[in-house]
This record gives structure tokens, C-alpha cells and sequence, in this order.
């Protein structure tokens, strides 16, 4: 069924690209200056292939299999604007902005970690799950592909974008007032908690917390609150957002597997996906300095401290799901890319046990997907970029990575 | 349809500025005027006037170069649109003259435009005129750039592509023609000293030369071959020397092949095997990662297009630096002693500073 339907698929596909040639309406036809600017205002996205064997209708990344390896799906707006305020790679968004449609590629890695996700028992404490490869592999979008698909089975969605960001170029940093020997982050914290909010709005008033806080000597947080008083209360008072983001992830750790107890018979179960990008960040060492001009370690600051306990698996009822970055990283070689390598021991370690899961460069499939679906989006311009020398050029300049890929098919 | 129109008489007759209004407001849809005296009461407004820039170029880029004017001015549409407004003109024209609009011909045009609109200037080509649109604009070649910007042809840059592509041409047909000798040399100076037993200046060399040359690029200097042939000497090619190594087949039966190169202290060898994979690897290293920019892949990936093998070889390179070098053995000590100067100690030292 499946093969009748792909030659189907190609057959058609040769009629479509005769076609193109002679469409007028192109995105990028106007002129190179322009590229940007014309794809902005279009209103509408341009005539569908719906049937191209580069793309597939199934939206719902739970439905994602084996059989839709390479083919794009495309992710709705609104999805894309509450799931991803920050989330997706840079490239990646301007490439988003071109096109005016959000179609991530099926590919195995995600499709494999959301079938262990599917299967996992949620009464033990929560999986961890490590996306390793080389630069430019994908990892960070096969982290976007799976927290998509938590996202659409309605769990809580805690996603940190870049690790990295925390432990190198900040600007304020405070001593914590709870615990004299940390230092505090607060426009970091801000920063994530808007973002968590826009993420998780719907979930922020269902959750009481557990135990009344004490911010200051004069401000605090009742017990049995909404979650979204002491989210506001990060967003208002600057000082305390470290603070509250620490509390913040106590509380989703000690509610997320809650078993039905009489105490807690009235609260709605969720499940919770913990997603970091960039997990080496949170070992090895940072760009911070104290006052005394001696280098910060990550332990010692307050952000990072929440966030280790957080990939601790000593909690249930969720999935952590990590990515590595050698992109960002302070203090690596380029070459590294190994978990080993990234982590470091005492990282290694304490992340142990996890899943390991390789994200390859493109195969054979996955390349002509990729390049059937930027002539369709005539991203390619050039005549020779669609005949077979062309395609072989391709080949061998990006090695079929997809990152050099991207930018080798990009404007200047 | 043009109207290059331009008036200086003022005491027009009233009678033929009404006909005029009037022509215009009838095809005034396809009608621009240029009035070359803006004081005059004669400047209309008309529903689409063609931007004055179109317009007033015609004369001026007759004179200049066509291929350095940059990419085509006036389109296909642009020309055919003109063609159709000035076929509804010239039936409107006609009409107004109560003639036949089928069988108006340029003279009937030229013999109305002159009674509609009467003009004492003195310049010919200042006089209101209407004329077939490939008459008026010039006539322009094809595009000649690619997308990239690039011109198709390879001396578009002389500035006048067919002109020389012609010359060229014509020079090619004439080292066809012309016989020449085979690949060598004239004798040199001390070689033809030394046959001749004679004292030769640089000067009498030169004309042995040019005679030499003369007599062997005549058509029928076959008839000397013998003695011009005496006093030239053969240079062989010096790649038919060259020997490419037979084809070796590793323990697995695929074929490869190895070789070495050199670039100053550097010293380089490839490995090349038959196979599809097309994994090259440089010192162990992925190529993508050792040659982080495109430019570099380019060249790495040039020879291998050139002869149409891209993606049917896995290369393994190694390359490294002279070991001697590197080791710090060949590099010679610069230093030397500094010469001691008058009224001084030492070198730079000075003598002790005594007051008196």
C-alpha cells in the first residue's frame, strides 16, 4: 500500500517539477535583496504539494513511525509560537520565516525516542535520554520533534533552549540571599520564566504548592497557591527569580508523579518533559568570576544548582530528554562530540544511567527529502542546482550535513 | 505610440489646439506628450504617461556601446504594448482625418501629425513625430547575463564581444594555415657562436632570429626544411615521460591507487580507492571538519569534477611537514656580533660619565 502510494507519489512529483519551472509565482524569484522581505508579506503560504513524497500529512508527531523516515510535517503556528517562545535554533526560525511554514523532517532519532516515551512506565523514576552526534547533526531539532510530540500529549513542557547561555556571558550576578556561597542569575531567570509561562499557561493555575516560601523577610507565598502566584512573583520581583525558579522546579518534581493520595485527591495528575539543550553546560566550567577574581563553578550558581536536581532521576511521572552541544561550549575542542568527551567525568557520571541516542548526518532518503523539498520551495534558484551534476555538487560540499547543507542552500 | 511634442508658437489657432484636445482625449489612454516648453499653456494631463526617462534616451544610446549599457531597458511586454497603443492611434489619427484606418499608411501619419499640429521650429527632430515603435526605440540585443550576473559570452568585458570573438577567430585560422615547426627552439646565442666559431653581438642574434622566424612561417619553406632544421633544435614533451602506475587491488579486490606530492617543505600522499562511499578523509580527519570553509571543499572537490568522478572515490590523504624542519635543525642562527663604535665602550655601551 505504502510503495503504491510512493511511486504514485513520484510519478506526480515529475509532473510538479515540470511545473515550477514555468510558475510565476515564485517566493524568491524577485530579486536576491528581497528574498526576506517578499516571503514576509505574502499572506498565505503558496500552493501545497501535499503529496510529495518529501512531506507528509500526519501532524501528530504521537502517529510519527518508520514509515514517514524523511518526510517533512509541518507544524502549525500557533503550536510553534506557545511551545518554541525561544526554543528553536536561530537558523532554523529565519528559515521558517522564508518559507512561512514550520516543516520539520521525520527522523529517527525523535521517532525512536517518542516510541520510548510511548512505552515507558511513568510509575518509575523518569528516563533519561542523551541526543549525541556531530555538529550540525540535527539533535536540537530532534529535541523539538519530541518535545512536540509531549507537547500534544498535554504534558508540562520544561524546556531549557541553551545550557550555555547560563554559564558564560552575564551581565548580573548577584550573591543568593538564600544560600550565602551561590550567586544568582536574575535576568536569566526572568527571562526563562516568561518564557515557561507562555509554555505552560493553562497548567500554572491548576498547581497548588506544597509548602508556604518565604522570599523576603516581608513577601511570601501561602501554601496551597496557584503555581502562577509564585511565577509572577519571579516576574515582578527580579531579585527572587532565582529563587522562585528553584521552588518552581521543586514543586513540578515532588507533583509530577503524584500518586493519588488523601491529601492530594483533588489534584490533576500531569506528566512532565524536561528538555535541556546543551546538557555539558551544567559540568565543567564556566566564564563566570567572583568578586576575588576566582572562576565560578557551575554548582555555584543558583540556576544550574536547581537544574542538576532537576536531571536527577529521583522523581517519576516524566521524561527528561537532554541534547549535548559542542556549539556554545566553553573550554572544548571542536572535534568533540562524544558524551564522554562533552560531559567529562564527573558529568558522565552523574547523568548516568541514561539512553544514549546517535542523531547521524542525512542518509541517502533523508538527503533527496531535504532537496526535493527546498526546489519545491524554490529555494534552489539556480538552473544547475537542479540538474544531477548539481545535486552531486551538493553532496559533496555539505557531506549531507544537514546545518552545512542549510547554509550552503541559504541566501548570503 | 510616441508623441515627442513640442510647441513655441503661441499664436496657435485655436481651432487646431480643440482638434487636439480632443485627438488626445480620445486615445489619451495611449498618448504621452513631452512638451519641450513647460511655460507653454500646452501641458496636458493624461491618464498614463510613460515615465520622460523611456523616452528621451533614444538618440543618446544609439551613440553608446549596447552591451556595456547594463541588462534590457525596454521589455518584450513594454514593446508590444507600445505596438498595440500605437495601432489604436493611428486609427484614431486616421478617423480624425476622415480617412480610410485600414490602408493609413507613415506618409498619411506624417502628412496629419504635420496639419494637426503646424510647428515653426527649426530642428527637424524637435517637431512632434509619430512612428512605429521599433523606429523610435533602439534596437537591443538579448540578454546577456546569466542569473548570476555572469555574461554567457567570455569576451564580454572587452567591451565589444563580437568584434573580437571575430579576431580571434580569424587568428586561430591563421596558426591553422600558417605551417609551423615542431615544438623547439632556435639555437641560442653561445650554441650558434660556438657552430659558427664567431664572435656574434646580442644585436646580430636578434636578426638571425627574425630572419630565421620570417623564412619559417613562409608557406613554402618546406622546400629549406634541411637547412632551417639545421639550426633548430628539438624539445621533446615532457609528460609523455610521465608513467601512471598501474592499478592496485588490495586484499579485498578493490582497486586503488596511491601517489605522493610535494609543496615547498610539505609533502603529501593520497590514497585512492574505487569505491561509492565517497568518504575522504585528510589525516584521519573528516574533510567537512578539516576544511571548515566552502571555498576550500571547491578546491578539493575540482579535480574530481573535472573528470566526472565526483562521488566514486574514497580518498585518504596524509600530509606533514618536513620532520628535519619541524625538529629545528635546518633553521640557521641569525645572530652575529654588533661592531663596536668610535667614542663609545662597546657596542652600545656607553663610557662612564665623569663631570670633568
Amino acid at each position: 500500500m505504502f510503495t503504491v502510494f510512493q511511486i504514485m507519489a513520484l510519478h506526480r512529483l515529475s509532473l510538479r517539477l515540470r511545473q515550477t519551472v514555468t510558475q510565476t509565482r515564485s517566493l524568491h524569484g524577485s530579486g536576491w535583496g528581497q528574498q526576506l522581505g517578499s516571503a514576509a508579506v505574502e499572506p498565505e503560504p503558496p500552493v501545497r504539494s501535499e503529496h510529495a513524497f518529501f512531506r507528509t500529512a500526519e501532524g501528530d508527531p504521537a502517529h510519527h513511525s518508520e514509515h514517514h523516515l524523511g518526510q517533512h510535517y509541518t507544524l502549525p503556528p500557533a503550536t510553534m509560537r506557545s511551545l518554541f517562545p525561544h526554543g528553536l535554533p536561530p537558523r532554523f526560525q529565519l528559515q521558517v520565516k522564508t518559507f512561512n511554514e514550520c516543516s520539520v523532517m521525520v527522523r529517527e532519532p525523535a521517532v525512536e525516542i517518542i516510541s520510548h516515551l510511548k512505552r515507558a512506565d511513568y510509575s518509575k523514576p523518569a528516563i533519561r535520554y542523551l541526543l549525541y552526534g556531530e555538529r550540525g547533526s540535527g539533535k536540537t531539532m530532534s529535541l523539538c520533534h519530541a518535545m512536540h510530540y509531549c507537547y500534544n500529549q498535554g504534558w508540562m513542557i520544561l524546556h531549557i533552549p541553551d545550557a550555555h547561555l547560563w554559564v558564560k556571558n552575564c551581565s548580573e550576578l548577584h550573591p543568593s540571599a538564600f544560600h550565602s556561597s551561590r550567586y544568582d542569575q536574575p535576568i536569566q531567570a526572568v527571562q526563562w520564566l516568561r518564557n515557561f509561562r507562555v509554555t505552560n499557561e493553562h497548567f500554572l493555575s491548576k498547581i497548588k504548592t506544597t509548602r508556604r516560601y518565604m522570599w523576603t523577610k516581608r513577601e511570601s507565598t501561602e501554601e496551597g497557591q496557584p503555581l502562577k502566584e509564585i511565577v509572577e512573583h519571579g516576574l515582578s520581583r527580579v531579585k527572587s527569580s532565582c529563587d522562585v525558579v528553584g521552588a518552581l522546579l521543586r514543586e513540578l518534581r515532588l507533583q509530577a508523579g503524584a500518586r493519588g493520595g488523601p491529601e492530594e485527591e483533588g489534584r490533576k495528575r500531569f506528566r512532565l518533559a524536561v528538555a535541556v539543550d546543551g546538557t555539558n553546560a551544567l559540568w565543567g566550567r564556566t566564564t563566570l568570576k567572583k568578586e576575588d577574581k576566582t572562576m565560578i563553578a557551575p554548582e555555584e550558581l543558583t540556576l544550574v544548582h536547581n537544574l542538576r536536581k532537576m536531571l536527577k532521576n529521583d522523581w517519576c511521572g516524566g521524561a527528561i530528554i537532554t541534547a549535548l552541544s559542542q556549539t556554545g561550549s566553553l573550554f572544548k575542542p571542536t572535534s568533540a562530540y562524544l558524551p564522554q568527551e562533552l560531559l567529562g567525568e564527573e558529568g558522565f557520571v552523574s547523568l548516568e544511567p541514561f539512553l544514549p541516542v546517535p542523531v547521524p548526518v542525512y542518509g541517502e532518503k533523508e538527503f533527496e527529502s531535504c532537496y526535493q523539498y527546498y526546489i519545491d520551495r524554490n529555494w534552489l534558484q539556480h538552473p544547475q542546482s537542479r540538474t544531477e551534476e548539481g545535486k552531486k555538487e551538493i553532496i559533496f560540499l555539505s557531506n549531507r550535513n544537514p546545518a552545512v547543507l542549510e547554509r550552503l542552500c541559504a541566501s548570503l | 505610440m510616441l508623441w515627442l511634442y513640442s510647441v513655441r508658437h503661441s499664436d496657435m489657432a485655436a481651432s487646431s489646439r480643440a482638434v487636439m484636445k480632443s485627438l488626445l482625449r480620445r486615445c489619451g489612454h495611449c498618448c504621452s506628450v513631452i512638451s519641450a516648453l513647460p511655460t507653454e499653456k500646452m501641458v496636458l494631463q493624461l491618464n498614463h504617461v510613460i515615465p520622460a526617462r523611456l523616452l528621451s534616451t533614444s538618440a543618446a544610446l544609439l551613440q553608446k556601446n549596447l552591451a556595456a549599457a547594463g541588462p534590457e531597458k525596454y521589455t518584450q511586454e513594454f514593446i508590444k504594448k507600445q505596438i498595440e497603443e500605437f495601432n489604436i492611434g493611428k486609427r484614431h489619427l486616421a478617423n480624425i482625418m476622415g480617412e480610410d484606418p485600414e490602408n493609413f499608411t507613415q506618409e498619411d501619419i506624417d502628412r496629419s501629425i504635420e496639419y494637426l499640429f503646424p510647428s515653426g521650429l527649426f530642428d527637424k527632430r524637435a517637431r512632434p513625430v509619430m512612428k512605429h515603435p521599433d523606429v523610435i526605440f533602439p534596437k537591443q540585443r538579448a540578454v546577456q547575463w546569466d542569473q548570476d550576473g555572469r555574461p554567457f559570452h567570455y569576451l564580454f568585458y572587452t567591451g565589444k564581444p563580437t568584434y573580437y570573438s571575430l579576431m580571434h577567430e580569424a587568428l586561430g585560422k591563421v596558426l591553422a594555415v600558417e605551417r609551423s615547426l615542431p615544438g623547439g627552439r632556435w639555437l641560442t646565442k653561445a650554441e650558434l657562436e660556438e657552430l659558427l666559431v664567431e664572435f656574434i653581438s646580442e644585436q646580430d642574434y636578434t636578426r638571425f632570429l627574425q630572419l630565421m622566424d620570417k623564412l619559417a612561417s613562409l608557406p613554402c619553406s618546406s622546400q629549406e626544411e634541411e637547412f632551417i632544421l639545421r639550426y633548430h633544435k628539438r624539445l621533446d614533451v615532457q609528460s609523455i615521460k610521465q608513467v601512471a602506475q598501474p592499478l592496485q587491488l588490495d586484499e579485498e579486490g578493490v582497486a586503488f591507487s596511491s601517489s605522493q606530492g610535494r609543496r615547498k617543505t610539505a609533502e603529501a600522499s593520497v590514497v585512492m580507492r574505487d569505491l561509492s562511499s565517497g568518504k575522504i578523509l585528510i589525516n584521519g580527519v573528516d574533510y567537512l571538519r578539516y576544511f571548515t570553509s566552502v571555498q576550500d571543499r571547491q578546491e578539493l572537490m575540482f579535480p574530481l569534477q573535472f573528470v566526472g568522478r565526483l562521488g566514486r572515490h574514497a580518498l585518504e590523504c596524509t600530509s606533514e611537514r618536513e620532520s628535519m624542519r619541524q625538529a629545528g635543525l635546518l633553521t640557521s642562527d641569525p645572530r652575529v656580533k654588533e661592531r663596536k663604535k668610535p667614542g663609545q665602550e662597546g657596542a652600545r655601551r656607553k663610557f662612564t660619565w665623569k663631570k670633568r
